[in-house]
């Protein structure tokens, strides 16, 4: 009965993410108004966030409400170390983008013991103790001296042409989001993906069929801190100053799990569907309108439609409509065979 | 004390109520152990104690000499125990096949889930034939939601078995399950018997019970009543009074004239 795969480039699935990569790839030569590629940037960003979201969160089904934490922690981390590199405020380059790696690194240090704290919990208890945690993150950094404080962190100034300066920023936003997208989809092929799909699914029945439950969701949470931390560290290079209350953003952490509800939960596609027109829609308005609050009325109707008539998000929706159809075409090629 | 897996003195309270109070449960290597009892004797928090679910408050639970009554449910698996549960659990949002390569990682670690892919070839083709044995093959690529009552019930015991636990512990494996499904549960549990399994079955079906079982054990508050073979377990006047509420002659004596 197992339909055999089609080659790679017979699918119609494979042209539609070669034109996507390869409009993403042009994207500076076709758009060179410099406020449009930074929407550019700040669109991957969240691509990234919500896709390596997606590969613990929606594939395990623990909704992390704190992955702030991690972005946080990231721009921290490299707003920190510039600050020690560059103690006079030189002038910096390219080369501060390795230090993305470190901020990646440092998430990862932090979700170890929040990991093993929060994960002994399930359902709603662990989305609340998430969220605490973050509060006690955002706190942290408005209160010690060495992330200045509410007065924030100054990054070291970058000399780049205002037409030049987002697009290495675009550049390695894409590589982030094609390492988080890789990652995704390589997890959700491995056993390790397949045990998280069964945690999620009924996680006393994976453990009494040998899953150790406790390492398999910490390794998923840390490894998806990672790619949000980089984030984060590339989000302070943009910005070039970060204060507490924006980079532990509860707003951040609302936004990466609805736009994976959005575009479909615990799917590979649906967190990038989600980001990238929640995201770029949002920074699109803000620059448009010049108006901050207009987004949040479209997309609360936005969300109510989609919650209405698509509960399992955009790209459910679509398979599961593809698929009545598909069934459709067979029953009906079927009833005509029978009549003959 | 050739037993496979012993179950000694075993209690376990919750709140007040003594769900096990000193039970003794042996299950010889290659029987089919059958274990009964009254609803709420507690025979399926035994099979929680026995397989790392919960933990008892005293007593000891051993398996080929080993003391595993601490061990955790993986670990209990890993060592070779199978089980099933009485409300049938299933991963109902992956593939039927996906259900049954979770379980085929028995013998690895953790670690290495990272580095492989979801199944080997191999694992794909013993997978397939036991979905084939309790006749699932052709739902193979199902999501495992959409199976019936009873076709789950047959995947929880082919995902159990993929895995190819020397002990498969069966919690009412004939429960909601229609006539001729049960006769086939019947023989596929006979005939991986044959093969060299051992069997414990938690069953209500008496004629089920009867027909399969080698020994059987009843279970009556907590405790055991009494074991032995089938046809000796049903004429003992204890086990007809504790779990058939009495034998025909009481049964006379409160019919009002």
């Amino acid at each position: 009965m197992a339909t055999t795969p089609r080659p790679l480039f017979a699918r119609p699935v494979t042209w539609v993410w070669v034109v996507a990569a390869l409009l993403t790839l042009t994207f500076p030569l076709y758009e060179t108004n410099p406020a449009y590629q930074q929407i550019g940037v700040y669109t991957l960003i969240f691509t990234a966030c919500a896709t390596s979201w997606n590969m613990f969160s929606g594939y395990s089904g623990y909704v992390n409400l704190g992955a702030g934490v991690s972005y946080g922690t990231g721009a921290y981390t490299l707003a920190i170390i510039a600050k020690h590199l560059y103690p006079n405020n030189e002038q910096a380059g390219g080369e501060l983008f390795w230090l993305i790696l470190l901020s990646g690194l440092a998430a990862m240090i932090v979700a170890i013991p929040i990991g093993m704290i929060a994960l002994r919990v399930r359902r709603h208890t662990f989305v609340v103790i998430t969220i605490a945690i973050f509060f006690t993150f955002q706190l942290a950094a408005i209160n010690f001296s060495f992330t200045g404080g509410t007065g924030g962190l100054f990054l070291p100034y970058i000399p780049w042409s205002a037409s030049y300066f987002d697009i290495p920023f675009l550049y390695v936003a894409m590589a982030i989001v094609f390492f988080a997208i890789t990652l995704s989809a390589l997890v959700r092929r491995s056993r390790f993906g397949l045990q998280l799909l069964a945690i999620r699914d009924d996680e006393d029945r994976a453990l009494g069929l040998g899953v150790q439950v406790a390492k398999v969701k910490l390794t998923g949470y840390v490894m998806s801190a990672f790619t949000i931390g980089m984030c984060g560290g590339l989000f302070a290079m943009l910005q070039g100053q970060i204060y507490p209350q924006f980079v532990f953003d509860p707003l951040f952490d609302i936004s990466i799990a609805l736009m994976c509800f959005f575009g479909g939960f615990g799917t590979l596609v649906g967190p990038i569907i989600g980001a990238v027109v929640l995201e770029s829609g949002q920074q699109y308005l803000t620059v448009q309108y010049s108006n901050g609050s207009l987004y949040l009325i479209l997309f609360g109707a936005l969300f109510l439609f989609v919650i209405l008539f698509m509960p399992q998000g955009i790209v459910v929706f679509v398979r599961q409509k593809a698929k009545q159809r598909n069934d459709r075409r067979i029953a009906a090629a079927a009833a005509v065979g029978g009549a003959q | 004390m050739s037993a496979m897996l012993e179950v000694r003195n075993v209690a376990r309270a919750f709140g007040g109520v003594k769900a096990l109070n000193g039970v003794n449960l042996a299950v010889e290597k290659g029987s089919i152990t059958g274990l009964i009892g009254p609803n709420g004797s507690g025979k399926t928090t035994l099979f929680n104690v026995m397989t790392g679910y919960v933990s008892p408050d005293a007593g000891t639970v051993t398996f080929n000499g080993k003391d595993i009554t601490a061990a955790r449910p993986n670990a209990v698996f890993a060592m070779g125990i199978g089980r099933t549960f009485q409300m049938t659990r299933i991963f109902s949002r992956i593939t039927v096949l996906e259900n049954m390569l979770v379980a085929t990682q028995r013998p690895e670690s953790w670690l290495r889930g990272l580095t492989r892919s979801m199944s080997s070839p191999e694992e794909l083709e013993t997978a397939m034939e036991w979905l084939k044995f309790v006749g699932l093959d052709g739902k193979s690529h199902l999501e495992a939601g959409s199976l019936s009552y009873g076709q789950r019930k047959l995947l929880e015991l082919a995902y159990v078995l993929v895995a190819n636990p020397d002990v498969i512990m069966l919690d009412e494996p004939a429960g909601g399950v229609n006539l001729t499904l049960i006769n086939e549960i019947g023989e596929k549990i006979q005939a991986l018997n044959e093969q060299g399994k051992t069997f414990l079955v938690v069953e209500h079906n008496m004629e089920f019970v009867m027909k399969i079982c080698h020994t059987v054990t009843v279970m009556h508050q907590g405790r055991d009543l009494c074991s032995g073979p089938p046809a000796e377990v049903r004429s003992n006047p204890a086990v007809l009074d504790a779990y058939l509420g009495g034998g025909d002659d009481d049964e006379d004596e409160e019919v009002p004239a």
